[in-house]
Order: structure tokens, then C-alpha cells, then sequence
């Protein structure tokens, strides 16, 4: 049996009326669920408030994705922090939506430049685990009002609450945009040429290498006369690291970096995927200790590994600053090794806090979260 | 402002208080003569004061630790300060608590240019930040007007903006881990050098608390890189509604600029008799700064300037070198202070969506005429987050009342049109009992939820952020 609500008040009875575990959905889309009743979020759908002269835009959790880059995409602008859709890396199906793109965190290759999804949310309504109703933030930009709720949300997998809406600041679509790229660097060379990128005045808004095709990618946006002057000046930077090929075609640009930040080299091939954020310059190091196949994006910030199924990553990279997820597995390995990294006791034991304060039934993807911390 | 009663039992101690403070800081950082703790009887927010029981000076990390421990076992309030620059009352001291400040933890840990990190001890001032990367050509983003005196940890607990946040966003999204100390004394660390949180966004969380889930002592802050080059320009209108239009079309037009500024006519002339600025005589002033290489900003001033001539400015001023834009920033930048030549003044800090600017500014002025006092708006256009100025005289009885009253009506009307009290300034006690307004009251007891999770007995920053009523049942829990 599933609920469907198609309010938030229905909601919000569906919540305080469950006798057992509930598995939050959005457009299903993650494969992260437990056992439990399943609890769609689907039925709350539609844009709400869309004002393009204030880059603000108010949704139902449950609106699809493709819904919002559409009416983004006629006044030429975006959510800056480029939501990832990893259906054919998780081999999933289903819609994603954008209280499940909230809810997951995920932020794509603009990570660097233009923040993550949490820097993009201004605003939530959530039904808690008691089925109360709360807003947390709003619809404007700057918003130091009481405590910000809306950061916590972000990225907490539906185990505080079940999103109803979210509100987000956003960002002018570039009007144009370049992917100067680079061949055969080993990922320490990698590195640095990235870090030349970033470290340089020219607002780079992706740095990514993939071992896999040899090729490391720097991403320019902005108005045409800027990304010819920066591409120019880049160039120079990087030539240092080899030749370097400018690409200028905005559909064979989007489609480099749609490839990074889907993940698209690790889709439809057997193994585990692990997503690794660490500091940059520790990247090269943990990749290799990972073994495997390995992508770099934010930089070397977030380090994507392929390994044979079953492998525990965690203890192969050892301790490092920083934390891995266990992003693609079968259900014995998650269950074995967590999907989150263990925090440590004292941070661990606020989070268990927080959650037993906001879902103290523990019924919100129970164990989605606090796997790992159980494992700590 | 009600503030609730100071604990008699931990008056009665304070003495013993004191003394087991002293066995485990230095003797010099300690302050408990009446003399020297009136000192910290209040922040900028200056209408408010009282002294606290005692003022600490901790070194480090550890001292911080081991005096929150005493306190915690005494079951005695802290009040965590930086430079006492809050203009909400922040860091407002009660007579049962002791102020502990970060005034002697300024040093810089790390600086690392090529993982663009700094890791600074939260006493630092925010403009010496920007100052000890300034040679490798980087900086630390967010810009308060204060920055000059503000301490980063209290930037982290109010979440703190400037000018330049449209491009570069606020505190929290440069912000990437603290190490904070509970009020029990435990060390965590949240976050580091890398991007993502491990789990629940606890730095997120943390990040405009103002000082009542954790001390931060040390924090790793974002830098960037310096932009080759920035030029404002100075568009006039001479009404705020085309001024408003006009920002609003520059949005739409894919620009970012770095700052949108905007000043309305009592603003114009103060600051411009203060400073000489030379500004225009007209209704709205918006200063637009973009960044880059010289052709990229002549490239996105082309765009801007095309959008402010279709609006039929009174005034377009370019600037041709430094000189000349210093100039275009000099009222701007001199604002606060004109508005303090005229008088006493309270300054609002609401949020509004770009939208309702106009309808906003008509109301305001309409609401300053009903309460006699004069207004002037000076506010960061681009994202909506206004600073009206109330003008009034101190000395005068019952004008600090009706001034205090205008602000609530003014800040009723920003939550009225969808937007908050808050922008960047934080509640403090300032905005504490018009929380009610913009929340209800679920939305406050989720936020108070957290500090029970953090600070179970309710110990730090007392009666900050939550009505009164609306705490009293977490906070006799607590006892
Ligand atoms: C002239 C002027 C201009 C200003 N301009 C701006 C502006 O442009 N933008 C803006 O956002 N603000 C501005 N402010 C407000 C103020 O400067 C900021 O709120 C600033 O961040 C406060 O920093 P502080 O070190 O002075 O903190 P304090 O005033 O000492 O404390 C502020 C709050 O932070 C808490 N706190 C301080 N340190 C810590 C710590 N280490 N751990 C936990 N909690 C802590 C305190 O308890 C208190 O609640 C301005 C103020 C003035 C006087």
C-alpha cells in the first residue's frame, strides 16, 4: 500500500496517523528507500511563485524536475548549483523531483564557484515526524531570521521531515560559455592544473578530470565577450600543463559537464560507486588508495570511485579528512558498511538529537541515515 | 525590553564562580571589578545595557573548554562575544552571566591558496582576514560595513552580509567547518577543508545562531581569488518605483553584478551634505559594481547602462579611473555616519522581495509621517535586504519609544509583503518579540527544538531569539 496526499494537510494526517515506518518518495528516482509504507510526495506538485526579476522561485516538493528547468529555461536562468540526475548511474527509473534533488543535496561541477544546493534554498515547509507543519526561511535572499532550518534540510534525506515546498534563489543562465580541456595528465598533474584554474581571477565554474578518457575539463560562463577574453587568458595559464583545446559550442559543452555530473563514465558498469568529498590537494592520494576507476570533479574536491562490488572503501583510504558515501551497491554491502561515513560520538550524538527531536517516533526513513553512525 | 529575572542562587555563588574561573584561565583573564566589566554592558545596539557577573578573556580552544565546563557545572549563563558590534543586542549581557570573549584568539592558523582555505581563530576581525591572504593576491568574500572591527565568530553566529554578497553570498556560504565548544565543554569538529557536510548540515545549522548552540573558536573560511578589476556606476531616478524597475530588469538581463545599491532622497541629501559626494538631487540612487578586466566590465556596464537609459534616468555617471569611482562609493560608504550627524538613529535590517520596493518605501514613508519621525532607506537593492534609518532624539522623552515602534510597524510590513526581520543583523534581543510575527508557533518550537538538542540547559545566550513565552516551558525544563 502507498499514501498519496495531494496537500500538505493531507500530508501532514497521513504523518501523525502512521502506525509504522514510512519511505519518503519523491520521484523515486534514488533506490535509497528501507522497508516501510511508502509515502509519495508526487501528489503536491506545481510551481507557486516564479519571479524572474528577483531570481526567486517557489515550488511543491513533489514538482518535477524537468517541470523547473522548463520555465527556468524560457526566462534564461537556472539553479546555479546544477542538480545532478543519477538515474542511469543508480539504474533507475522515475521523475526526479525537486524535493527529492533538496533532500538528496546533491550538487553538480558549479559546486566551486556557485555553492551547493544548500547555498541555493532559501526557504522550506516540512512536515516534522510528529506530522506538525513548519516553514523555515522564506523567499528572499538575505534571511538571518532565527535559525536556519532550511540548511538542515537540505541534504537530510527525508529522516527530519518530508519537504512540502522549497524556495531558491537563482542565478542568470550564461549567455555563453567554454570547456577548455587538457589530455594525459596523471591526476597530481591534473591537480594542479586545476588549481592554477581556480586559484586564477578568470571565475572558473567547473574543474573536473577524468582518468578514464585522459582528459582534464575547466568551465568559463558568462557574457560572450567575457568567455572569449577569459578562455584567452586561460589558455595561457594552463598551457603550462600541455596544449589546450577551447571549446565553444554550448551543446557540446553542456553535454561534457552534464556527463561529469551525472556521473556518466560509471553508469550501466558493474561495481561499487563511492562518492568521496575530501580537501582537493588530498584527492590524487585517496584516489589511489581507492584503487579502482576514479573521477575528479570540484577540482579534486570530490573524487567518484568504481571498485569491485563489496570492497570497503572506507578502510582502504584510511583515515582521511573528509567522508565517503556508499552511492551504488548492493543492499548486503550497504548494509554491511553504511551508506554514510561514521561521524564522530559527539557529532554523532547531536544528529541522533536533532533527529530524535524532530522524528521521535523514528518513523521518517528510519535507519536511512544513522546506519552508519549505528556502525560507529 | 523584559528580561527574565537573574538567578539569585548563582549571584549568591558568584564569588566561588569567579574564583573557580580563575583556577583554570590566567590571572589577567578574568574581569570581575565591577569597574572594569561595565565594559561589556552592552553591544551597539547601545540603548540596552547591563553588566555582567564577570568577563573572560580565554587564549584558546582549551581555556574556552575548561571555563565552559565550570560554568556548566555552576549553572552559570554565558554570553559569547566578539567585538560587540551587533547592532540587535546580540552579545547583551544579563546580570547572572559571564561574558566570555574571543578578543585575545586572533591568530591565523593556516592559509592554504592552492585549497583556497583560511583557518583563523574565531577573534579575528573579519577585514584581517582579507588582510593575511592579501599578498597572494586572494580574499575572504563577505564584507560588512564593520568589518574593520567585527570578529569572524561573530559574523558566523549572525550570519553576517555586505555589500558584496549578491555575487559572493553571505557568511554561511563561505563557511565551510568551525571547531565550536558546547556549553558543556566538549570540543566538536564540524567540517574542514573539504566541500560537503558527512551528514545532517550541522555547520548550516550553526551558522546564524547567534551564540546559543556553541562557542566557535576556530573556523576554516573560504577564499578567492581577486578579480582583475571592479567599477561602479551612478544611475539617478526621480522616482524609487523606475529605480526599483529598473534593478529588477537588470536581474533579468543575466548580469550579476557584484552590489546593487540603493539610496532614497533623505538619504541622498544627508549623505551628500556629510560627505560631498556630489551626489544628484533626485528620488532614487542605485550604484551598481561589476567586476572583471577592463573590456568585461565595459562590456557588462554597456548592458547595464543601455537597461538604466530605457528608464529615463536624471542622472547616468560613469566612472573613468579609481578616483573617480571612489567617489561614486564616497556617500555610500559614508551613509551611517551622515545618518549619525543628524541625530540619533535606529537601523532596520528587514528583507523584502525586489518586488514590493516600491509599495514598501510609499509605506514606510507614510508610516514615518503617522509616527513624526524622519526616515531614510539605504539598502543592498539587489536582494532586497533594506536598512531604513530612523531619526530621533535620545534625549527627548518617549522618542526611543516611538522610534521603537515605527521600526516594529516597519518590519510588520516587510513579513507582511513576504518577506523577513532580518536580513543580516540578527534577532538578538532587538527582534526577539516580533518573532511571532514572521513564525508561527510550530516554526519556533522546531528552531528551539535545536537548541535543546545543543544546549539542553539553555544556558547560552539567554533570552536572545525566542519571545519569552514562547521559551518558558523549554527553559523550566531546563532548570
Ligand atoms: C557601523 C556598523 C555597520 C555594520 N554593518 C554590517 C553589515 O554591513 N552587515 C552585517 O551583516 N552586519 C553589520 N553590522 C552588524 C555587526 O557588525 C555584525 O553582526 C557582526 O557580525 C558582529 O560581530 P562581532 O564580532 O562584533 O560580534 P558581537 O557583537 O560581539 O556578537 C554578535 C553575536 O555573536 C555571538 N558571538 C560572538 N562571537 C561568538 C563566538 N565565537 N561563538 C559563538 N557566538 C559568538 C554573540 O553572542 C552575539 O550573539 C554592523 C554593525 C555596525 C556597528
Amino acid at each position: 500500500m502507498s499514501l498519496d496526499p495531494g496537500t500538505e494537510a493531507a500530508l501532514a494526517e497521513a504523518v501523525r496517523d502512521a502506525r509504522g515506518p514510512l519511505v519518503v518518495r519523491g520521484g523515486g528516482t534514488r533506490g535509497l528507500g528501507g522497508g516501510g509504507e511508502v509515502l509519495s510526495v508526487a501528489g503536491l506538485s506545481g510551481i507557486t511563485l516564479y519571479e524572474p526579476g528577483a531570481l526567486t522561485l517557489v515550488a511543491a516538493a513533489g514538482t518535477p524536475m524537468a517541470e523547473i528547468a522548463a520555465a527556468l529555461a524560457a526566462e534564461r536562468q537556472m539553479l546555479a548549483f546544477e542538480p545532478p540526475d543519477l538515474r542511469a548511474l543508480l539504474g533507475t527509473g522515475g521523475a526526479p523531483t525537486i524535493g527529492g534533488a533538496v533532500a538528496s543535496g546533491a550538487s553538480g561541477p558549479r559546486r566551486v564557484q556557485a555553492g551547493a544546493c544548500r547555498d541555493s534554498l532559501i526557504g522550506v515547509r516540512f512536515v516534522d515526524g510528529s506530522g506538525r507543519v513548519v516553514r523555515n526561511g522564506g523567499r528572499v535572499m538575505k534571511n538571518v531570521t532565527g535559525y536556519d532550518l532550511v540548511k538542515l534540510m537540505a541534504g537530510s534525506h527525508g529522516t527530519l521531515g518530508v519537504l512540502t515546498e522549497v524556495a531558491f534563489k537563482l542565478r542568470p543562465a550564461p549567455a555563453s560559455m567554454a570547456t577548455l580541456s587538457l589530455a594525459g595528465l596523471d591526476p597530481e598533474r591534473a591537480l594542479a592544473a586545476m588549481t592554477a584554474a581556480l586559484g586564477s581571477p578568470f571565475d572558473v565554474t567547473g574543474a573536473a578530470h577524468l582518468p578514464g578518457e585522459g582528459r582534464t575539463l575547466v568551465r568559463i560562463e558568462g557574457l560572450g565577450g567575457s568567455v572569449d577574453y577569459r578562455a584567452g587568458r586561460l589558455a595561457a595559464v594552463l598551457s603550462a600543463f600541455g596544449a589546450v583545446a577551447v571549446e565553444r559550442d554550448p551543446d557540446a559543452v553542456a553535454a561534457d559537464w552534464a556527463a561529469v555530473r551525472d556521473v556518466a563514465a560509471f553508469a550501466g558498469r558493474p561495481g561499487d560507486v563511492w562518492r568521496i568529498s575530501v580537501r582537493p590537494s588530498d584527492g590524487p592520494g585517496v584516489a589511489a588508495r581507492a584503487g579502482g576507476e576514479a573521477i575528479h570533479d570540484w577540482g579534486g574536491g570530490l573524487v567518484w570511485v568504481l571498485v569491485p562490488e563489496g570492497t570497503d572503501l572506507r578502510a582502504r583510504i584510511g583515515p582521511v579528512a573528509g567522508h565517503a558515501t556508499l552511492v551504488r551497491a548492493a543492499p548486503e554491502t550497504r548494509a554491511r558498511l553504511g551508506t554514510f561515513h561514521p561521524e564522530p560520538a559527539p557529532v554523532a550524538a547531536l544528529s541522533a538529537g536533532l533527529r530524535a527531536r524532530f522524528d521521535p517516533r523514528g518513523i521518517l526513513n528510519p535507519g536511512l541515515m544513522d546506519a552508519a553512525e549505528a556502525a560507529a | 525590553m523584559e528580561m527574565p529575572d537573574p538567578d539569585r542562587g548563582v549571584l549568591a555563588r558568584s564569588a566561588r564562580i569567579v574564583a573557580r574561573l580563575a583556577a583554570v584561565l590566567p590571572e589577567d583573564a578574568v574581569i570581575s571589578d565591577p569597574l572594569e566589566t561595565r565594559a561589556y554592558e552592552c553591544d551597539a545596539l547601545t540603548a540596552y545595557r547591563c553588566p555582567p557577573l564577570a568577563a573572560i578573556l580565554p587564549s584558546s580552544t582549551a581555556e574556552v573548554a575548561a571555563a565552559l565546563r565550570v560554568c556548566h557545572e555552576e549553572g552559570v549563563k554565558v554570553v559569547p562575544r566578539g567585538a560587540g558590534t551587533s547592532l540587535a543586542g546580540g552579545a547583551l549581557p544579563t546580570a547572572d552571566s559571564v561574558i566570555l570573549g574571543l578578543a585575545r584568539m586572533t591568530a591565523v592558523l593556516e592559509i592554504d591558496t592552492a585549497d583556497r582555505v583560511i583557518r583563523v581563530q574565531a577573534g579575528r576581525t573579519n577585514l584581517s582576514v582579507s588582510g593575511a591572504v592579501a599578498e597572494h593576491d586572494f580574499f575572504y568574500a563577505p564584507d560588512p560595513s564593520s568589518q574593520l572591527a567585527c570578529a569572524i565568530g561573530g559574523n558566523i553566529a549572525m550570519n553576517s552580509g555586505g555589500a558584496h554578497c549578491l555575487k559572493y553570498g553571505v557568511t554561511t556560504n563561505n563557511l565551510l567547518g568551525v571547531t565550536m565548544v558546547t556549553m558543556a565543554g566538549e570540543v566538536i569538529e564540524i567540517g574542514g577543508a573539504h566541500l560537503d557536510p558527512a551528514g545532517l548540515d550541522l555547520l548550516g545549522l550553526i551558522c546564524g545562531s547567534e551564540g546559543q548552540l556553541g562557542v566557535v573558536t576556530e573556523a576554516t573560511l573560504r577564499i578567492l581569488r581577486k578579480p582583475e578589476g571592479a567599477r561602479p556606476v551612478l544611475i539617478g531616478y526621480d522616482s524609487s518605483e523606475v529605480a526599483g524597475a529598473c534593478v529588477s530588469d537588470i536581474i533579468k538581463a543575466g548580469v550579476l553584478p557584484v552590489a546593487i545599491e540603493f539610496m532614497d532622497r533623505p538619504c541622498i541629501r544627508a549623505t551628500d551634505d556629510f560627505s560631498g559626494a556630489g551626489y544628484p538631487d533626485c528620488e532614487a540612487l542605485l550604484i551598481v559594481e561589476v567586476e572583471g578586466s577592463e573590456d568585461e566590465i565595459a562590456e557588462q556596464l554597456g548592458l547595464i547602462l543601455q537597461i538604466a537609459r530605457r528608464h529615463d534616468p536624471v542622472e547616468l555617471r560613469e566612472a573613468s579611473d579609481a578616483d573617480e569611482a571612489a567617489r561614486i562609493w564616497l556617500g555610500r560608504k559614508a551613509a551611517f555616519g551622515a545618518m549619525g550627524q543628524l541625530g540619533d538613529y535606529i537601523c532596520l535590517d528587514g528583507t523584502i522581495p525586489v518586488s514590493s520596493l516600491p509599495l514598501v518605501l510609499r509605506r514606510i514613508g507614510e508610516l514615518g509621517a503617522e509616527y513624526g519621525h524622519r526616515v531614510a532607506n539605504v539598502f543592498h537593492a539587489g536582494d532586497g535586504n533594506m536598512h531604513p534609518l530612523i531619526l530621533f532624539d535620545a534625549n527627548a522623552p518617549g522618542q526611543l519609544a516611538s522610534a521603537e515602534a515605527l521600526g516594529a510597524e516597519i518590519l510588520k510590513l516587510c513579513v507582511e509583503v513576504g518577506g523577513c526581520l532580518t536580513g543580516e543583523h540578527g534577532v538578538g534581543i532587538e527582534k526577539r518579540d516580533l518573532m511571532s510575527v514572521q513564525y508561527a508557533p510550530a516554526d519556533l518550537e522546531a528552531q528551539m527544538a535545536v537548541k535543546d538538542v545543543f544546549d539542553p540547559g539553555w544556558l547560552l545566550n539567554p533570552a536572545k531569539v525566542f519571545p519569552l513565552d514562547a521559551s518558558s516551558a523549554h527553559r523550566v525544563a531546563a532548570e
